[in-house]
């Protein structure tokens, strides 16, 4: 008897198929542009080895840095040029998006997972619980992000894994906003109250009724998040914290390319470039996919 | 009102501590040691623990702790490991160009803002409506990062007019009176020191404002949008008000409050954009110094940045919440 | 005869929507002085007359044919700069919701006299006195204080009567009232409605009383139009309207009205009849 009422129930509940989703996504225009451009990212990322037209980490002193391919004094072969220890430009700058990538994917993925967690707590707790967590995010904002994130990987060492971390430990609290606030909302709805009388567990309401809801919102957020991983990287790398000075990254490319502004501007244009496109990239994404999931969700 | 400035206050007295204490722990339980790095190769061991003695490093967390607080309720927030000088001398020194840079950002993202706001309103149902909306967007998602090194391209090598670096001519051999150089070289009517320090500040502001000024346009269109169906501007229409009349004297006003909570929280993540803003162009305010402080592990000196990073959202939070009720008279009197 | 201030003629008004006939060759004459009350239910196309007289129709509607001549000149036709000149210094509107027709973030005294300072070119001292002398006008006690005051300090009947004052701040020769007291508390209701008859004789203005209540406008009408479905039902003098009613919608809405003197006597809604008479005429070219 139970059963049968909680399956009517479950069909009361604002649930929305995936393929609704995928579809409406699919059908926004920036959702288009800023997914193909990443996803054109990640081919370069994932085919560097073969895309790349030179090995970025060799170096021709002699050569020295030289201009782009449509200048003159261009070297043939280096399309977008050289740096002052003769490295190809554009090879650096395809091997720069493996750890621009890793770094979105990864801190975004992972600073979403403990924040929307938090959020969820304290959404759904209320009191005490709520009043501990918001100021703790309180705290946390009051520190500049970016000193912040300087300071933790200044202090853990150098290194993917600590960029990641201090990423996700910063921005945790920007997912935890949202998903607080989403939480509340989605509390007060029929058929989270229809729930609870049953008897369901928190944990099951949580994860089962209240979680897909708040989907949709994250997946935007997340977006936005990924594109906010590559700018703190690439700051990171232009203080001198990022992976080490081998592997090639945008960031340290900028920095180089600042010391060497009037030696060889394409230096710091190439990576500027693309970290400008991808950033813009994920948040036309973002923006794409939270209009394309906002009507769905009214429904 | 008294009663909730004082909540408020309470509230921001807490986060002040919550933020003392997280920073303190984690300057100490985090490996990298600051002795080490300062001390010459060959010292002895006694030395090493001596150097480590005077700043009371070797004591236990707490007591490190109670030590700092007590110093802090003095006035005494230690000295500089990296820069050997008192710390409050150099917040001292070097805060008013990090707050100038940080206000002359602000005003110039409020006009620009405003500015576009107000002609995105008047022109919403033209034609030029959607590429002011575009071109918004664009900017929307340009961090200061991206907008620093872009103007450093286009000012230093396409059009090298601006200088890349510092704050004045060192050159022009002036002295100042007050670390607020733009202000007093303003007042005082030395106006080739004022155009200097202008020059200089130029380049960082547009990197930190412009940002700022995309989301004030965005959030201000927004609010001057709803405000503008509003029976009271269509009754003040009728009554032969220009378009332009309307929207600064009768949209406006109501539409400043939305727009005031989120300029203000926008304002501190500009505040911490100085921190590489102030690196790009090697400014000398407190976000610079904020940067070698970290990788020197210069403790008494990030503490006292975070404190000082700290109390400035702290304020720029509790000016928002005063001027968003003196922006709405319902509240005033409320 | 002396000629009307407003001459509505056969004007015809389609939603661009879904092209649904908002109003349907709407004839409606208003002379000098005269008060003229505008009658239908919701949707009946009452309050489309007030807005494309003021030129306000939304751009969800468009106009498919006739003309509003106002002091002979059709409105219709009239260039956008020169209409909005003339209806800022002829017509008028008392609109129907006093809590948002005035801004919150500014005190009655600017919103007031900015009518008499931007049309009559009054500057801020001559301009403050009028309005002074309109507010005592429309019996508001205390008027010094009240200019200086924000709209959510006084009450909702005070602010219509700030409404009132300002929308006969300048002589308009016509004024259009938009259900001014549906907004309102019963008590006050009927003192608005005596204050807006008042002024109206005492300034010789021209009114269009826009209501859905016949009992209503039957007390401080001259004359009186009936709409349903966009479409002039019945009109002719307030008196022998109300006493001697032309049309079977007419008489239902007569007796629909609550009658407190027969409490007793139970509400009585437009009869199916009715009705299915109103849609056969409808569908009639």
């Amino acid at each position: 008897m139970v059963e049968a009422v909680a399956l009517d129930l479950r069909g009361e509940a604002p649930g929305h198929t995936r393929w609704e989703f995928a579809g409406a996504c699919l059908r926004d225009p920036k959702v288009v542009v800023g997914g193909g451009f990443i996803l054109f990212l990640v081919v370069l990322a994932l085919g560097a080895p073969w895309l790349a037209p030179k090995d970025p980490l060799e170096q021709d002193i002699i050569l020295g840095a030289t201009p782009p391919a449509w200048l003159a004094g261009a070297e043939p072969g280096h399309w977008l040029g050289t740096d002052d220890l003769g490295r190809d430009v554009l090879s650096r700058v395809i091997y720069g998006s493996r750890v621009a990538l890793t770094v979105a994917f990864v801190a975004s993925a992972l600073a979403a997972a403990l924040g929307s967690m938090l959020g969820l707590l304290a959404g759904w707790r209320r009191g005490w619980t709520d009043a501990t967590i918001s100021r703790l995010v309180e705290i946390w904002m009051a520190f500049p992000p970016v000193l912040l994130s300087i300071l933790l990987v200044a202090v853990v060492g150098p290194g993917i894994g600590s960029i990641i971390g201090a990423i996700a430990i910063i921005d945790w609290t920007r997912f935890c906003r949202v998903v607080r606030a989403e939480t509340m909302n989605q509390a007060s709805a029929d058929y989270v109250i229809a729930a609870r009388a049953i008897g369901f567990s928190q944990t099951r309401i949580l994860i089962r009724e209240i979680l897909p809801n708040v989907a949709p919102v994250l997946i935007a957020l997340v977006s936005l998040e990924m594109g906010i991983a590559v700018i703190v990287e690439a700051i990171l790398s232009f203080v001198g914290l990022s992976v080490s000075s081998d592997t090639p990254t945008w960031g340290g490319m900028i920095a180089q390319g600042r010391q060497l502004l009037h030696q060889g501007w394409w230096i710091l244009a190439a990576p500027l470039t693309m970290l400008f496109l991808t950033v813009l990239a994920f948040n036309l994404l973002g923006e794409g996919l939270r209009r394309a999931l906002d009507p769905v969700m009214r429904r | 009102m008294t009663k909730a400035i004082l909540h408020r206050l309470g509230m921001a007295a807490i986060t002040m501590v919550g933020v003392a204490v997280v920073i303190f722990v984690l300057l100490r339980v985090a490996p990298g040691d600051p002795i080490a790095m300062m001390i010459s190769p060959g010292a002895s061991v006694a030395d090493v623990a001596a150097l480590r003695a005077h700043y009371g490093l070797d004591a236990g967390l707490l007591q490190q702790f109670l030590v700092w607080a007590r110093d802090l309720g003095r006035g005494d927030l230690g000295t500089s490991i990296s820069l050997h000088r008192r710390v409050l001398g150099l917040l001292a020194e070097r805060l008013p160009a990090t707050l100038e840079l940080a206000f002359a950002a602000l005003v110039f993202a409020v006009l620009l803002g405003g500015l576009i706001a107000v002609f995105a309103t008047l022109t919403s149902q033209s034609k030029i409506a959607p590429v002011v909306d575009t071109i918004n967007g664009l900017f929307l998602a340009v961090p200061d990062f991206i907008w620093a090194f872009l103007l450093v391209l286009v000012f230093g090598v396409f059009a090298p007019v601006l200088p890349l670096s510092g704050r004045i001519d060192p050159s022009l051999g002036v002295t100042f009176a007050t670390p607020f150089y733009l202000l007093e070289s303003l007042f005082a009517l030395r106006l080739r020191v004022f155009l200097d320090v202008s020059r200089h500040m130029l380049m960082p502001t547009l990197a930190l404002g412009l940002p700022l000024a995309a989301i004030i346009t965005r959030v201000l269109k927004e609010s001057l949008r709803e405000a503008m169906v509003q029976d009271y501007v269509l009754l003040a229409r009728l009554k032969g008000k220009s378009e332009l009349r309307l929207v600064l004297e009768e949209a406006l006003r109501n539409a400043v409050a939305p727009t005031l909570a989120l300029t203000g929280v926008q304002f501190t993540f500009l505040l911490g954009g100085t921190v590489i803003v102030e690196r790009i162009f090697s400014y000398p305010g407190i976000g610079n110094m904020a940067i070698d402080a970290v990788i020197n592990r210069d403790l008494p000196l990030i503490q006292g940045l975070t404190l000082v990073f700290g109390a400035l959202f702290i304020l720029v939070n509790m000016s928002v919440d005063l001027l968003v009720v003196a922006a709405n008279p319902r509240l005033r009197h409320g | 005869m002396t000629a009307p201030i407003l001459a509505i003629s056969r004007l015809s008004v389609v939603s661009t929507r879904d092209r649904a006939l908002i109003l349907r060759d709407v004839s409606l004459s208003v002379g000098r002085g005269e008060t003229h009350g505008v009658v239908g239910e919701s949707g009946a196309g009452k309050s489309t007359i007030g807005k494309a007289v003021l030129g306000m129709l939304p751009r969800t509607v468009r106009v498919t044919g006739g003309e509003i001549r106002f002091q002979g000149q059709d409105l219709l036709t009239t260039p956008q700069a020169s209409l909005r000149r003339l209806i800022s210094e002829k017509i008028a509107l008392i609109p129907q919701d006093p809590m948002t027709a005035l801004n919150p973030s500014r005190r009655i005294e600017g919103q007031l006299t900015d009518g008499l300072r931007l049309t009559r070119g009054l500057d801020a001292r001559a301009a403050r006195a009028v309005a002074l002398r309109l507010l005592n006008e429309v019996y508001i006690r205390e008027p010094e204080r009240v200019l200086r005051s924000f709209p959510h300090e006084l009450s909702g009947g005070m602010r219509q009567r700030v409404l009132i004052a300002a929308a006969f701040a300048l002589e308009p020769a016509l004024i259009i009232a938009d259900e001014p007291t549906t907004a309102l508390d019963v008590t006050v209701q009927k003192q608005i409605l005596r204050l807006i008859r008042n002024m109206q004789s005492a300034h010789g203005t021209a009114v269009i009383f826009i209501s859905h209540d016949l009992g209503v406008v039957a007390q401080i009408c001259d004359f009186v139009t009936l709409l349903f479905g966009g479409r002039v039902i019945e009109s002719g003098a307030a008196a022998q309207v109300v006493e001697s009613p032309g049309h079977p919608y007419t008489r239902a809405l007569l007796e629909a009205c609550p009658r407190y003197d027969r409490p007793d006597a139970g509400l009585r809604p437009i009869p199916q009849e009715v009705i299915a008479q109103l849609r056969a005429e409808g569908q009639a070219p």
